[in-house]
């Protein structure tokens, strides 16, 4: 079986779509490709389809909050981290979305298994996946309000309970008794 | 001398014996319910197996349907998704039933104070004995489930119409 010649992605992206990629980082051996959010399914649909490049497994979908003060072009930031099972090399694409109304296309069209990846951040970031085909909360109950992996989510729920405030604390926590 | 106690309200020699009979078929072979939720459920697995073994008390066996089952032990962490499930198997279990919460988690939400963990399963269901521990170990467990064993055997049918005290173990 004769295996395509193995092409770099960051030239190959940059000659074929100049107008989507933003900016370009390497770290440790990673390489991330920072693009602009609307080209995102494109620059996915060829990074998978490409002979040469074939990204075909999507490892991971993870997002970030950047609040409250963040030198970054948006507050949360969507990083797809994809594999190469032909030629054995991992690759990561960034977008970065903006505080109000955070919404990008989603990969579920390209890789079907960002389907839940998708789900959980839509429930703990409240990122909007336009195009995904059932975006219910995951994690959380379906009637839950907020987002609580933002930054801006309270951290703890209940008053730690010592001796001097026990009973104002147990007054107000629920107990069953039947 | 039994027809006469009878008459006074207090049943005598024939009602303690009773009381203990029940309590003795209650306490003998309690089917727990087949249910584990985190970590304190591979203790409870292993106080289940071979070594700690639970079927010298009669629970080797756990039951699927919360409809057979007479015990509930709530081992590990219940999140806020998971907490009306409980409460509905806990309700479709029939009475007599009793709940062990098993570790800090179930007990008192243990060492998660956040949004997603249920602070102490007691928000949602009543529970007679918390084993503490994280997780207990299957000494613990077993000694959570004699002590249940303990407070079962000081029932009577004369309460059986009102609510008994928890103990905490």
């Amino acid at each position: 079986m004769i295996i395509p010649q193995a092409l770099d992605p960051v030239t190959a992206l940059k000659q074929a779509m100049p107008d989507a990629v933003e900016d370009v980082r390497e770290y440790g051996g990673d390489i991330t490709i920072v693009v602009k959010p609307d080209h995102l399914q494109a620059v996915s649909q060829y990074l998978r389809d490409t002979s040469g490049l074939v990204y075909n497994f999507l490892s991971d979908v993870s997002a970030v909050d950047y609040y409250p003060d963040y030198n970054r072009p948006g507050r949360f930031g969507v990083s797809y981290h994809i594999l190469s099972l032909l030629y054995k090399r991992r690759l990561r694409v960034k977008v970065y979305l903006p505080e109000e109304a955070p919404s990008v296309a989603t990969v579920t069209t390209i890789w079907p298994g960002a389907n839940w990846l998708e789900r959980e951040i839509a429930d703990m970031m409240g990122i909007d996946f336009v195009g995904h085909p059932d975006l219910r909360r995951l994690l959380m109950p379906d009637d839950w309000q907020g987002h609580p992996h933002r930054r801006d989510y309270p951290l703890g729920y209940e008053t730690v309970m010592f001796s001097f405030n026990a009973d104002e604390i147990m007054k107000h926590k629920p107990h069953a008794t039947d | 001398m039994g027809i006469i106690s009878s008459k006074l309200g207090n049943l005598g020699v024939v009602t303690t014996t009773l009381d203990q009979a029940i309590n003795w078929g209650r306490t003998g072979a309690m089917w727990p319910l087949l249910f584990g939720l985190a970590c304190c459920a591979i203790e409870y697995m292993s106080t289940q197996a071979s070594n700690y073994d639970l079927s010298r008390f009669g629970m080797e066996l756990n039951r699927a349907s919360p409809r057979q089952a007479d015990l509930l032990i709530v081992s590990g962490r219940l999140t806020r998704k998971m907490a009306p499930v409980v409460r509905q198997l806990y309700d479709q279990m029939a009475a007599p039933k009793w709940v062990i919460a098993m570790g800090d988690c179930a007990s008192c939400g243990g060492v998660y104070n956040n949004y997603a963990i249920v602070q102490g399963a007691d928000e949602i269901i009543p529970v007679d004995v918390y084993v503490a521990g994280c997780p207990p170990r299957p000494e613990q467990l077993l000694h959570g489930i004699l002590t249940l064993h303990e407070k079962i055997k000081g029932e009577s049918i004369r309460d059986w119409a009102a609510p008994v005290e928890t103990i905490r173990v």
